[in-house]
């Protein structure tokens, strides 16, 4: 409670926008020497501009940050580095073609010279101490995901930075992995470093860190103690008022099989496994959930289904409700898909560089799906108008008019543009990823809502979600994916959030190398 | 330790990306632009050459509008500077950077000559009007494909590749140039079909380059139209702007940048056929005269649009005439041009930052420290 | 035969050399310098107009003091192509102009200023001299180490040339070792390859970007000195240079952004260059043929390097792409 040490970073009155978007509002914060401070907030709400702006990236529009009782200016991140300020990125910044001595020597001016044999074998002392297995001169091209991280790290621990900023770490690790990492840091605050770590995930939050600070949509809630919080009183911080979500769940009407899938393989391209042996079905009129840890896969598979990810083996089996008819929609394009018959809508986790083109504006983004309609060579922009009049009018989008670029719209927005259109088309099926992410709660429940009519309506809906209490409240089966497996499919009613968070980590006992 | 000023080393104004600009804002900053860059080329001129202020300007209006043939030699210029411009920029809005237009442009040209060279006794006008159309969009279809056939396979670098094209076009034009030169080994070919005009566009109405100029204002008017309002100038917008969106929708990039090639490629050739059947009546390794780069500048700094880039084109070619009128009196080089081109296309890039970006002074907020 | 041939390539290769070196460092900041043939043009003619006011100073040709003539057209050489560097980073670094037309902008100027000056710096100094013909600068130039030819074909393939010849191999080879072994060029070549990474490493990227497009605008314009005062011996003929700058980069892709690979690129190219001189019975038409040969073979490198999966020797990742911070 009381101020035994200087605080290493004080953050006073922060603000900054991005265009008309605000992205932290009058921002204030303490980070002490020797503990773990966890900056929990949902996604958007502002963690990672304001950990860019003390680590140099962004340069606040107003406010003062004070480093050790003094105020300091961070112009830049090599500001950042001579107040040791160590910040491990959540999309890493590595230099692909580098090695990993080199890109962790990267804008380091060691007294000694520069000697890349000589650092390899620091970074072998580093390594070892804290038992990362590493070798210096692999080329990151080579790297697998946690390897990549391992260089974050030590590129940090390498410039002896004793003020730490990881921003979700976790998020691609195995559990396995997160232990050892949590083991690392706690070492380091025990040697009096002051570690921040942001992440949205509560039990990491509890089981880590010494006091929490929360934001909510770029502002800033409160701290408190994490042995004297709770999961609900957090919660509560971090959305605003405490919410039993109650989303509308109605009993899936004549459920009949619409998508088979079958034993889908795939690979990346350095040869890593993403889909292992994947097999399910998705039934219309309900609502089937794809829960699992971000990267497990669940973009890959969906993508397959679109037509947009090309497959080692397995069979995508589509029951056209119409006919009767079953084709095999493997290795088809969208476009033969489309032909084909198959109404199959597909809302991308990538809202604006997949699903929408940000500098086109509504109308035009309404065609990207019809306009190839019509014999003409030339474009019809009336029906596209209407549509993009009517999805602004019962969504209540928030915009100027139609005719502005979706990439000056909100988040919310955007998103409500791209499901609109995507139902616009009368899907028999619709998969959607993530498509709450980053939406505020009112945003957030008509996204949930129209995803139901769609169930009633009698589409296979597939939603891949990361929120287990909302996957739990709206689908009516939930199957769970890891590692690019399928660990089970539960039932949305009866499973508990730990049984589908049990699924999730899974494979990793299960079956280890195939 | 609460007010300790140490503002010194904070930066005074940052840089922050625009929504977007008012469309009067824009184009008056791009007329200051252009307005500045004129009195720039002014200022160097008068020390150049010693003319007074106005006296330069009056030259250069005089270079461009003196006479009856200066007007029509003017718009002559604009036309095939517009022509080529109008064939690169359904390409660039597809964000393929196709520099090679010098290059197709050169062999649309040399198909041209050669269909007036070879066929002027044995076909009929007729027919060999539509054989040298013909072969001049081939031409330039296949100097165009060839680098998008590689980049669209093996995603090779366009820039690189088409601007390696033009000098293997040139070094064509060459070889050719000695096999038909006339007189034999003088490497010149001449003015072809001197006495009896075959293969050479009609004059229409007495203007030998109103033909010219009608047939690039069309094609001007159709690339405004594909562009804006067709189905293959939305999925040029599409892949220009995302690929991923554009195989989200099932696009077939592959095709489209093929497809968007090829139409380039062929409006290249068209241009060779109009420069050497319409306007020199001979082809030589400098008929395209630099045009192929110059219409890039053209296209962009019309932002990829036709009827935009008429007046841009104007302003460039109005600038060159201008200056070589200035080189002429005062006995200097006619290179003069190309200098002021150069610092007027300076600056209107450069005017493009404040367009785009906004320079914001940081506000400074003192004493809140309560 | 041979000898002369190998002695020719070298003498032809060297302002591709210093040409593709200086774009090769460039290029490694992620910076396409499409202006590259306007500044060589503008490193030759600079050096003319100082060589020219120099000589034109002189009672007597023979009054030239060899220092001051190489020196002087050397300064000013490098100015002119400083400067060249400078307004293409401006425009690209700082006011984030698109690469490609910044550079075209460049080479339209360039090669216009230097034809104008060829042309016209005669009428401007009101000198009565009849063309530029600056044999007495040339021949300090073209100063060769004393013993050459006391030592057969070898003293002729490798000690014939001038000290800029020397200095063109040096470069590079010192351009090599600094990308690849000294701390400035892993951080150049980070700034290429991901700006936003190197930006987050603390490295100043704009800093960065402007040095090397000026460092490589200056190596890149002493090709166009060397042309003029060596291999043309001190005399400027407008678009004598013609189109080696272009071939400079295309270099660049043959040695795929090695400095040391375009030491024998060069003389290879030179080599191709001249080679329709040297066979026997060939027609003025086929020379024209075998003058394609340069740029047939880049091309066929730039498909090569494509189709390979390797990650190695590729381009800069972010060739050609302006670098914003605050982007989102």
């Amino acid at each position: 409670m009381e101020a035994h040490t200087a605080a290493a970073i004080e953050l006073k009155h922060i603000v900054k926008t991005f265009g008309s978007v605000v992205a932290n509002q009058d921002i204030c914060l303490t980070v002490n020497r020797g503990e773990i401070l966890s900056i929990l907030g949902e996604n958007g709400s502002g963690k990672t501009t304001l950990m860019n702006i003390i680590s140099g990236i962004y340069f606040p529009d107003a406010g003062q940050i004070f480093i050790n009782g003094e105020e300091a200016v961070i112009r830049s991140p090599k500001d950042a580095f001579d107040y040791k300020i160590g910040m491990i990125h959540q999309h890493f910044k590595l230099v692909d073609v580098f090695s990993a001595a080199e890109n962790i020597v990267l804008g380091f001016p060691e007294k000694d010279g520069f000697n890349i044999k000589r650092s390899a074998q620091r970074i072998k002392d580093i390594s070892e101490q804290y038992g990362f297995d590493l070798d210096p001169m692999k080329k990151i091209y080579d790297m697998s995901v946690s390897e990549k991280q391992m260089v974050e790290i030590i590129k940090v621990l390498y410039r002896g930075a004793d003020i730490l900023i990881l921003d979700e770490p976790t998020a691609v690790l195995t559990p396995q992995e997160t232990q050892n990492l949590f083991a690392i840091l706690r070492r380091m605050r025990d040697t009096g470093k002051a570690i921040v770590i942001i992440t949205h995930k509560l039990h990491e939050v509890l089981s880590l860190s010494d006091r929490v600070s929360v934001l909510r949509k770029g502002e800033y809630i409160g701290t408190v103690q994490t042995a004297e919080t709770s999961e609900a009183e957090l919660t509560e911080m971090m959305v605003g008022k405490k919410i039993s979500l109650n989303i509308d769940r109605s009993e899936p009407e004549n459920p009949q099989d619409r998508l088979v899938v079958e034993h889908l393989n795939c690979v990346d391209r350095s040869g890593v496994k993403i889909l292992n042996d994947v097999s399910f079905t998705a039934r219309s009129g309900e609502i089937l959930g794809i829960a699992g840890i971000a990267g497990s896969g669940q973009r890959e598979l969906l993508e397959s289904i679109a037509g947009l990810q090309s497959l080692q083996n397995g069979e995508i089996l589509y029951h056209n409700p119409k006919t009767g008819a079953v084709e095999n929609l493997r290795d088809k394009t969208p476009l033969q898909i489309r032909e084909l018959g198959v109404r199959l809508s597909f809302v991308p986790e990538d809202r604006l560089g997949m699903g929408l083109v940000g500098n086109m504006d509504i109308v035009d983004n309404m065609m990207l799906r019809s306009y190839r309609s019509g014999k003409s060579a030339m474009l019809d922009r009336k029906a596209p108008r209407n549509l993009a009049e009517r999805i602004i009018d019962q969504l209540d989008v928030v915009t100027p008019n139609a005719n502005t670029p979706v990439r000056r719209l909100s988040g919310g927005n955007v998103q409500k543009v791209l499901v609109g259109r995507e139902i616009a088309s009368a899907p028999t099926v619709l998969m959607a990823a993530y498509p709450v992410r980053g939406l505020d709660i009112n945003s957030s429940y008509l996204i949930y809502n129209l995803l139901n009519q769609q169930k009633e309506k009698g589409v296979a809906v597939v939603f891949v979600g990361e929120d287990l209490d909302v996957l739990l409240e709206l689908c009516d089966r939930i199957m769970v994916i890891s590692s690019g497996k399928i660990t089970g499919v539960v039932d949305g009613r009866s499973a508990t959030k730990e049984q589908v968070g049990l699924l999730m980590t899974k494979t990793e006992e299960g079956d280890s190398n195939a | 330790m609460h007010n300790n000023e140490k503002h010194k080393r904070e930066p005074r104004f940052h840089i922050a990306k625009r929504d977007a600009l008012v469309w009067w804002k824009a184009w008056l900053i791009r007329g200051c632009a252009v307005l500045t860059a004129l009195v720039v080329s002014g200022i160097i001129t008068v020390l150049l050459t010693g003319l007074n202020p106005i006296g330069v300007y009056a030259t250069m209006i005089d270079g461009a509008f003196g006479t009856t043939r200066r007007i029509w030699s003017l718009f002559q210029n604009i036309a095939m500077l517009l022509c080529v411009g109008v064939a690169v920029t359904p390409a660039f809005k597809m964000r393929f950077w196709n520099i090679g237009a010098e290059g197709q442009v050169l062999v649309g040209g040399l198909a041209t000559a050669a269909c007036m060279i070879l066929f002027s006794e044995t076909l009929s006008t007729p027919v060999l009007f539509i054989v040298m159309i013909a072969a001049s969009i081939l031409a330039g279809m296949v100097w165009a494909v060839i680098p998008a056939f590689f980049r669209a396979n093996w995603n090779t670098n366009e820039t690189l590749f088409t601007l390696m094209m033009n000098y293997i076009a040139i070094q064509l034009v060459s070889f050719f140039t000695y096999q038909w030169s006339v007189p034999k080994g003088s490497g010149q070919i001449g003015v072809i079909n001197r006495a009896t005009k075959i293969g050479w566009l009609p004059a229409i109405g007495g203007h030998s380059y109103l033909l010219n100029i009608l047939v690039v204002l069309a094609l001007t008017v159709f690339m405004y139209f594909y562009l804006r309002h067709s189905k293959h100038g939305y999925e040029i917008s599409v892949v220009g702007e995302s690929e991923n969106t554009a195989r989200y929708i099932g696009i077939n990039v592959k095709k489209v940048i093929i497809r968007t090639m090829l139409l380039s490629g062929a409006i290249c050739g068209i241009a060779g056929l109009l420069l050497v059947s319409g306007t020199d009546h001979t082809i030589t390794r400098d008929t395209v005269a630099g045009r192929g780069f110059t219409a890039i500048m053209v296209s962009w700094l019309a932002k990829f649009n036709p009827l935009y880039m008429i007046l841009t084109s104007f302003l460039i070619v109005f600038l060159q005439k201008g200056a070589v009128e200035i080189s002429t009196t005062f006995g200097l080089n006619d290179s003069f041009s190309d200098i002021l081109t150069g610092i007027i296309i300076f600056f209107i890039i450069g005017s493009e930052f404040f367009i785009n970006y906004a320079i914001k002074a940081r506000t400074v907020q003192k004493g809140e420290n309560a | 035969m041979l000898v002369t041939f190998i002695q020719r390539a070298v003498v032809q290769g060297i302002p591709l050399l210093l040409g593709s070196t200086g774009e090769i460092i460039t290029e490694k900041s992620g910076n396409l310098n499409l202006g590259i043939p306007g500044i060589m043009y503008v490193g030759g003619i600079s050096g003319v107009i100082g060589a020219f006011l120099y000589e034109q100073s002189l009672a007597s040709p023979a009054a030239i003091n060899p220092f001051l003539a190489v020196f002087i057209p050397l300064f000013c050489s490098i100015l002119g192509s400083l400067l060249m560097g400078l307004i293409y980073a401006v425009l690209t670094v700082t006011l984030r102009a698109n690469q490609n037309v910044t550079g075209l902008a460049l080479t339209t100027f360039g090669v216009g200023f230097g034809n104008f000056f060829g042309g016209s710096l005669i009428k401007l100094a009101k000198s009565d001299m009849p063309s530029i013909s600056l044999t007495a600068t040339s021949n300090c130039f073209r100063q060769t180490l004393p013993f050459a030819n006391d030592l057969g074909w070898f003293g002729k393939i490798f000690f014939s040339y001038s000290f800029l010849v020397y200095a063109a191999i040096i470069i590079a080879l010192l351009a090599s070792y600094v990308l690849n072994r000294t701390r400035i060029g892993l951080h150049l070549r980070a700034v290429g390859e991901n700006p936003a990474t190197a930006d987050a490493a603390g490295i100043n990227v704009s800093l960065y970007k402007y040095a090397a497009t000026c460092v490589g605008s200056v190596v890149a314009g002493l090709g166009g000195l060397y042309y003029v005062m060596d291999y043309a011996s001190g005399v400027w003929s407008n678009n004598g240079f013609g189109d080696r700058g272009w071939l400079a980069i295309a270099l660049v892709i043959f040695a795929v952004w090695r400095p040391n690979v375009s030491i024998l690129g060069s003389i290879l190219f030179g080599g191709l260059f001249i080679v329709h001189n040297y066979i026997p019975n060939l027609s003025v038409s086929m020379q024209e043929i075998f003058k394609m040969l340069p740029y047939v073979v880049t091309i066929i490198v730039l498909v090569v390097i494509s189709m390979r999966e390797s990650r190695e020797n590729q381009p800069p990742a972010h060739l050609g792409v302006s670098y914003f911070r605050e982007e989102r």
